[in-house]
């Protein structure tokens, strides 16, 4: 545990990839097999859930610290982290453990859970009085189900395989699936995942692969390949023909895994989805066995022209169980884009053409079958040239998209957001945008910790003629750090109010805030709901008289309809 | 304590002994002893004050006289060269009107004082900066009983809670070594007065050569002057500037106006850092864009000012900057007479500046 803690808190200290890969391939070059096993499945991401409540976490920790809660409470918004308000607040350990990562997590992280409250009480007050400031952090994190660590993935998978001295791109494939809730992380699946490479290994990772690791599961999907914002005029990129162009659809990325008649959904963060789509996963009866298509799942109704909104699919992720309600109210469908594995057989490195084509013959199949409605290929657009295309990305909204995605003809299947295989390129609409007000503030988290960077925005009404500002959307990201120092500065001295954490301000501020979708919310004030809202920029320039209107906004959700 | 007076003035003690008023007040000047006349870092120009320490957000131009802590004098007429100064030895009494007032060491930098302020049996402290931890550039804080004592909460907040300075030092040093291992510049930016000092006094000056920034040199010259050691330390400006080989294996200490400048190119490769109490909390640390971040304050942590407080064994306790607010509620839940006085001596913005990015040029200094 110490040597992890240390790990953590030395990844957290740099802001260098250098040195965070130095200290990634130090920590794996001496660690134990089973604890290498935990710490790679935490640095890739893998969560163990929440063990204890918040609330009672919170509640142990203020107690044995001695401090009121709204003391408590103060302390959490100025450190905008509960784990490490935690940290900081506990008086100094008495004590050490040469405990192991592996024997923290499952003999009493993993314990924890359900436990009474005095035995609660009693355990974790004897566990961080084991540990220093940065294994308190750790632990309180992993405890809380928070634990998010500042490395990509893909820094941990080359320091794997440095330690290995076996290709990363292979190291990477071994990944697939590593964090997947399903399974523990034990010393013998991190000997395989190190292990020397196998002549022929990968060349068909179809069940044969995967057996042979004697993985015992034959349903792990590929890892994702990633597109690449456009940020220069498409013009650049040469012929349009030499692009196979399709909408870019606003759903969420999956992979669709059948082998061995049986089916697996993945989502792109490796989480098996299986289970939310019951009717996508039925489209696996359909299939012939030794077969991945990559796509995007949305929310389509049969015979429909046109996906239902992203936020109709959200249900499906966030209710725990799916009632028939829910199913009926979000029918999902696969909308498929590529064919990774036909016949058992590795399709990466056959050009996109290639496997457009077979994903179309496989098609053809399930076309003739009950699962018809549930699998549909992404059409390809044509259009001339780019002018042409531009104005057909024009559409988009009109059609429920988000624009288009550019890819390149020949291009082979790569590895998250690699450009040595031919590039993808999502070229998406410009976001809708509005003038809104400031008016409320509160203290942002993490970077952003103890400034006021957390804003709600509000828009005129003129209902009733009378003009009053209608909060719509919060949002705290878009800002250079200077201009968050300065707004900062601004909502200290116009503060008016101070309702907890959050402050109202005098409005003075005009921003131009940018949002990718808009829904008529009966839950909100403003009657209207938006998606991924952020700050385009700090208007300067105008008054808050100049700011848009509520009349406006809804203006976006007629249009659409339209 | 047991010094002379120079002056007594007996006048009316009996009248004193039913004169219940406040000995300091807040005024739209600054903190006002209306007993002796006399304000105590005033931030407009008054008539008399006493300065409690020479950085900028307590000791201004344009006051007409100056009382402040012989220690810290040649540092203070650096920054307000031409100003009428009259000194007084840590513990030495000095009748003014009716009060007698006397300066005694805060600990925060060199020539810090807390003010002592007596009348009639009543004793008021204004503590101005102040910390516990030791610190080889200045002489150590003194605890003082009081009747009402007036302190700063910079760090008022029971998540802020330091290291041992020898830890902090330990990791400098190490990050050093480490750097200088390498061949790279080590470039550690801190406030120029007071935690420049402490730090090139306290760093294992064998790793390598230790160099300043132009802001920084000026108090090492009046630190030297009031006797306070310091390793031999490099004017990077006296290096030629396209030889960069000389701070491979350096420590260069710089304010931290000069994170993101021109200035740094000189060094080549170079690893940056930066000491301050705000590196507390991983949020400004990453916020502040250095390679590393190290908890060191001339300021009170949490501990440290509850149990000053304590020690005064004051019932009155006014706070003056910092966390204001959270620091009275919670002295108040401690059964103690608690208030504040609004003051312009690093306040919440100047907070949110240090933690967040560039330093203003006064105040800050955490």
């Amino acid at each position: 545990m110490k040597r992890f803690a240390a790990l953590y808190t030395a990844l957290d200290a740099t802001t260098s990839t250098h040195d965070k890969l130095e200290a990634l391939t130090s920590y794996f070059a001496a660690a134990e097999p089973e604890d290498a096993a935990w710490a790679s499945y935490f640095l890739a991401g893998g969560k163990p859930r929440q063990s204890v409540p918040t609330r009672l976490l919170s509640e142990i920790a203020r107690e044995r610290a001695g401090l009121p809660p709204w003391l408590f409470e103060e302390s959490y918004h100025a450190v905008g982290d509960l784990a490490e308000t935690i940290a900081h607040i506990l008086p100094p350990a008495q004590r050490t453990s040469e405990l192991g990562l592996t024997q923290w997590i499952e003999q009493r992280e993993l314990t924890l859970r359900g436990v009474p409250p005095e035995e609660l009480r009693t355990r974790l007050l004897s566990y961080w009085d084991e540990l220093d400031w940065g294994g308190r952090f750790l632990l309180t994190k992993l405890i809380g189900g928070g634990f998010r660590v500042g490395v990509a993935r893909q820094l941990v998978v080359r320091a794997l395989a440095e330690v290995a001295g076996v290709d990363h791109k292979r190291i990477a494939q071994r990944m697939v699936g590593w964090t997947d809730s399903h399974q523990k992380p034990d010393a013998a699946r991190y000997l395989r995942l190190i292990a020397p490479e196998v002549t022929g290994e990968g060349a068909q990772t179809g069940e044969h692969a995967h057996e042979q690791q004697g993985d015992g599961d034959p349903g792990l999907p590929y890892p994702f390949f990633l597109a690449h914002p456009l940020q220069s005029d498409p013009a650049t990129l040469g012929d349009p023909s030499q692009w196979l162009i399709e909408w870019k659809w606003d759903g969420i990325r999956a992979q669709l895994v059948k082998r061995g008649g049986r089916v697996w959904l993945w989502s792109r963060g490796e989480d098996l989805i299986t289970d939310r789509f019951p009717e996508v996963a039925a489209l696996g009866d359909a299939l012939p066995d030794g077969y991945v298509i990559d796509g995007e799942i949305l929310a389509w109704e049969p015979g429909a022209v046109a996906p239902l909104p992203f936020a109709r699919l959200q249900p499906r992720i966030a209710r725990k169980t799916l009632t028939k309600k829910v199913l009926a109210d979000s029918p999902a469908a696969l909308l498929a884009y590529d064919l990774l594995e036909a016949q058992g057989q590795d399709l990466r490195m056959t050009p996109l053409v290639e496997r457009r084509a077979r994903l179309d013959e496989l098609a053809t199949v399930v076309d003739g079958t009950l699962a018809r409605d549930l699998l549909r290929v992404s059409p390809l657009v044509s259009a001339p040239d780019w002018q042409a295309l531009a104005a057909l990305r024009e559409e988009s909204r009109a059609r429920g998209v988000e624009g288009l995605m550019l890819k390149q003809r020949e291009s082979l299947y790569g590895v998250g957001r690699t450009k040595a295989s031919g590039t993808w390129w999502k070229w998406k609409i410009d976001p809708y945008a509005v003038d809104a007000v400031l008016v409320y503030a509160q203290r942002g988290h993490g970077r952003r910790a103890s400034l006021y960077t957390d804003f709600t925005f509000a828009v005129w009404d003129e209902a009733n003629g009378v003009r009053t500002l209608v909060p719509f959307a919060k949002a705290y990201s878009g800002l250079t750090d200077e201009e968050m120092r300065q707004v900062d500065a601004i909502v200290r001295k116009t503060t008016v109010e101070k309702f907890g954490p959050v402050r109202s301000v005098t409005p003075t501020q005009v921003f131009e805030i940018g949002f990718e979708g808009i829904q008529p919310s009966p839950r909100h004030k403003s009657g209207v709901a938006v998606r991924f809202p952020r700050m385009l920029r700090w208007r300067t320039d105008k008054q808050i008289d100049d700011a848009d209107t509520l009349a406006m906004l809804k203006g976006f959700i007629d249009d659409r309809a339209g | 304590m047991d010094q002379p007076e120079r002056q007594l003035n007996i006048g009316s003690d009996k009248q004193d002994e039913h004169d219940t008023r406040d000995l300091v007040v807040a005024r739209p000047e600054g903190l006002y002893c209306p007993a002796g006349d006399f304000y105590i870092d005033p931030w407009r120009p008054v008539e008399r004050a006493v300065i409690t320490h020479a950085h900028s957000d307590h000791a201004r131009f344009g006051h007409r006289h100056y009382l402040a802590a012989r220690a810290g004098a040649n540092v203070l007429l650096s920054r307000l060269p031409g100003i009428t100064l009259q000194t007084l030895a840590y513990g030495e009494r000095l009748a003014i009107g009716a009060t007698i007032v006397s300066l005694h060491p805060a600990g925060h930098v060199l020539g810090s004082s807390q003010v002592r302020i007596e009348r009639a049996g009543r004793v008021w402290v204004a503590s101005g900066d102040y910390k516990l931890d030791p610190d080889p550039t200045c002489d150590p804080f003194e605890p003082l009983r009081c009747d009402a004592f007036i302190t700063e909460s910079t760090f008022g907040l029971p998540i802020y809670r330091w290291d041992a300075p020898q830890v902090v030092f330990d990791g400098i040093d190490s990050w050093w070594r480490h750097n200088a291992a390498e061949g790279r510049a080590s470039v550690l930016f801190c406030y120029s007065f007071g935690k420049a000092q402490r730090v090139m006094a306290s760093v294992d000056a064998a790793i390598g050569p230790i160099f300043c920034h132009g802001a920084v040199e000026p108090l090492n010259r009046a630190y030297r002057e009031a006797g306070v050691r310091l390793p031999p330390v490099g004017l990077v400006g006296e290096i030629p500037a396209k030889d960069k080989a000389a701070f491979r294996q350096a420590l260069i200490v710089a304010p931290p106006s000069a994170q993101g400048s021109a200035w740094l190119r000189r060094f080549g490769d170079y690893s940056d850092a930066f000491a301050s109490g705000w590196m507390r909390l991983r949020g400004a640390r990453r916020r502040r864009g250095v390679d590393r971040g190290f908890v060191l304050s001339d300021h009170a942590d949490w501990p440290s000012l509850q149990s000053a407080i304590h020690a005064t064994g004051a019932a009155r306790v006014i706070v003056t900057h910092g966390s204001v607010e959270p620091m009275v509620r919670w002295l108040r839940e401690q059964g103690l007479e608690a208030g504040a006085f609004e003051t312009q001596y690093g306040d919440d913005t100047v907070e949110a500046d240090a933690a967040g990015g560039v330093e203003p040029a006064a105040a800050s200094h955490a």
